[in-house]
């Protein structure tokens, strides 16, 4: 009687409920099963992660939580250093760093147009930009 | 001749193991087959007693392992067939009196003098079981259609699949008038689940209390729907390709046949 | 027409007040008789009377209880986490999610019974009976190492059988090796009192013909328990569907009331003549 009312309420028949719950069940079952799998997983994600920002191996956490009706892989990554879209950046004790992407010296704060032969020629041509496009845009066009 | 060796498994414990174990090896043994069923399940032996040969023990598996006595003089001819016999349990042992490569070794031997060896698992996955994967080929696993059943099959699925074994699915104590009210999960539920190949849909048939009250194997029982059911299963085992039988409520079961490889 | 025996409240031998819970293991040999089912329901009314109650789920590596009671994704950890001390009891009890009261100590998924070691169960068990009035421990099937250290930390069991000869054996063996230190009574599962009649199926007097132990209640085979379990919400939250009421009355005879009982009708003498010679002999 029971089951007849919460069909005719338009919920899912028992069957339904029975094998959306075990689908993730089973889901959670396979992850409980395969340590290995998720460690060499965690291990594959830090390192594409790791091409974009820098990321301390030592305390990444990865959990599985029922979500409603999935299943969700939660990753805590914390992030040690960001970037600069140049590609250099600085870590938490501010040091400069280089970039993740490209190993690159330092550049000294003030550098002319006419780089040395020690600038990179990707810097030089960089800043060479920069100095065109401010003398070239004037006030309220992008400087970018 | 080197005969197959099938284990007959499930994790869940009372999903039919031993139903299956009895009448799978008295279907094929009518089909002209000679066939050695084994009961793996030390200390709560019950395939003598679904066969109805309870009082013919004279030695039983742990005997044959210590070597007390030979394997041929511990079968029990059922006298129902031509050639089905079974290798007892021991009841007042424990599942660690044998080791897998003890087992393995008496399969082995029984597979030198028969066409099948049907192996009947204990429930679960631990020694009993253990021993009798180690003694097989082949595997059939064996589901109810009802959650906790379908998840430890999986289990046993991913242990054996482990070892490479091909393993095929038995999905028993179907009803169909529960499958149609959505009260229940359906075959095609079971096989999306589970992801392994169908070798059978038996229903549920409260006759079968019966015939194991009375140690008759159902597929002496002419009159039974479930004793062509059996027969089927063991021609699919054959390598027959034979379409799954419709139950109301199983609509779907045609585009099964085709998509499914039976036998 | 059988009255069924009232249960006593007996306190555990070690007791030292009244304070203690009472640690009952539910076993049966036979798998798939219901034993997680009824740990499930029988907790769930025990519950219903105001008791705290914890289920304990010993089927390390096929885990059901969990599943049974709907909570499957609220386990954060389980028993060996807890017996490992990796996590403590409280970070590992889930509470029940239609009754108050009733929590649920999950077992491992990815582990083996092996891996349980005896004295630790005993400990843990004694420590929740100290927070518990009920501490209810669902049994795997077997008699292997997963059932004794099931029983190891229990100091009553109730047994569960369903009618049929395979089961009674079954249970038969299983009580013979519980030994002196158990009284166990007895429930009888998934009862088809039509088939009974019909001499079709063994009745509870037959079953219990051979067994000899205290009658706790019957539960009669009811497709509704499919889908209750489908669903993960035990029958006994129905309190007035049959099924829930024999569940509320079996929890009233642990709780020590005496609560009489209908019993279904005896079986044809054929059956009751085989399994007599089945059990011919002494039980061990």
């Amino acid at each position: 009687m029971i089951e007849f009312l919460k069909r005719l309420f338009g919920q899912p028949s028992s069957s339904a409920t029975a094998k959306e719950r075990l689908r993730l069940v089973l889901m959670t079952d396979h992850l409980e099963l395969a340590p290995e799998m998720i460690e060499k997983m965690k291990h594959d994600l830090v390192d594409v992660i790791s091409r974009f920002v820098e990321v301390d191996r030592e305390r990444i956490e990865v959990s599985f939580e029922r979500q409603d009706r999935t299943l969700a892989m939660l990753a805590n990554i914390p992030i040690v250093a960001v970037n600069r879209p140049n590609g250099t950046g600085t870590n938490g004790n501010g040091t400069a760093t280089t970039g993740a992407v490209k190993e690159e010296p330092a550049v000294p704060a003030a550098s002319t147009p006419g780089a040395t032969a020690a600038t990179p020629p990707v810097r030089k041509r960089r800043r060479k930009k920069k100095a065109q496009a401010k003398a070239a845009a004037p006030a309220g066009a992008a400087a970018q | 001749m080197s005969g197959r060796r099938i284990v007959i498994t499930s994790g869940k414990g009372g999903v039919g193991k031993t139903t299956t174990t009895a009448n799978l090896g008295a279907a094929l043994a009518k089909r002209g087959k000679s066939v050695i069923l084994i009961d793996a399940d030390i200390g709560l032996r019950n395939l003598d007693l679904v066969l109805g040969l309870e009082k013919r023990i004279v030695f039983d598996l742990v005997e044959v392992a210590e070597g007390r006595c030979q394997l041929r003089q511990a079968l029990i001819k059922d006298k129902r067939f031509d050639s089905l016999s079974i290798l007892p349990a021991a009841q007042t042992r424990e599942k660690e009196a044998i080791t897998p490569q003890q087992f393995a070794a008496i399969a082995e031997n029984a597979a030198e003098t028969a066409d099948y060896v049907l192996i009947d698992s204990p429930a679960g996955i631990e020694t009993g079981f253990r021993n009798a994967v180690a003694g097989a080929v082949e595997a059939i696993v064996v589901t109810t259609p009802e959650v906790s059943a379908i998840r430890d099959a999986d289990r046993v699925v991913g242990k054996i699949a482990a070892e490479g074994k091909p393993i095929r699915l038995i999905v028993n104590r179907l009803r169909p008038e529960m499958v149609r009210s959505g009260d229940m999960l359906s075959v095609e539920d079971v096989c999306e689940v589970l992801s392994i190949e169908l070798l059978g849909i038996v229903p549920d048939d409260e006759e079968i209390i019966d015939t194991t009250n009375r140690g008759e194997p159902i597929v002496l029982n002419d009159a039974n729907r479930l004793r062509v059911i059996y027969d089927k299963i063991a021609r699919r085992l054959e390598g027959e390709l034979v379409p799954f039988t419709s139950f109301d409520g199983q609509g779907l079961l045609g585009r099964l046949i085709g998509a499914l490889k039976a036998g | 027409m059988h009255q069924v025996q009232s249960v006593p409240a007996e306190p555990a031998p070690s007791a030292p007040a009244a304070k203690l819970g009472r640690a009952i293991v539910l076993t049966s040999g036979k798998g798939g008789v219901g034993k997680t089912t009824t740990t499930a329901n029988l907790g769930t009314a025990l519950a219903a009377r105001g008791a705290r109650v914890v289920l304990v789920d010993a089927d390390i590596g096929l885990r059901n209880l969990d599943i049974v009671l709907g909570l499957e994704s609220r386990v954060k950890h389980h028993l060996l986490d807890v017996l490992e001390e990796r996590a403590g009891v409280d970070d590992a009890l889930v509470s029940d999610k239609h009754s108050e009261n009733l929590f649920l100590l999950a077992a491992a998924q990815s582990r083996e019974k092996d891996e349980v070691e005896t004295e630790k169960m005993q400990a843990l068990i004694a420590a929740l009976r100290e927070r518990f009035d009920y501490v209810l421990i669902d049994c795997p099937a077997g008699i292997e190492l997963g059932f004794r250290n099931a029983v190891a930390g229990a100091d009553e069991a109730i047994v569960i059988c369903t009618p049929e000869v395979s089961a009674v054996r079954d249970v038969d063996r299983v009580v013979g090796l519980l030994g002196n230190r158990f009284r166990p009574q007895l429930i009888v599962n998934r009862l088809r009192p039509a088939m009974v009649r019909k001499g079709k199926m063994l009745s509870v007097e037959d079953v219990n013909a051979i067994l000899r132990l205290p009658l706790l209640g019957v539960i009669v085979d009811e497709p509704q328990i499919i889908v209750t379990t489908n669903r993960g919400e035990p029958l006994a939250l129905q309190r007035e569907s049959s099924t829930g009421a024999a569940y509320h009355a079996i929890a009233a005879r642990v709780a020590g009331e005496d609560v009489p009982a209908p019993m279904p009708p005896v079986a044809k003498s054929s059956i009751l003549e085989r399994l007599g010679s089945i059990f011919g002999g002494k039980r061990a």
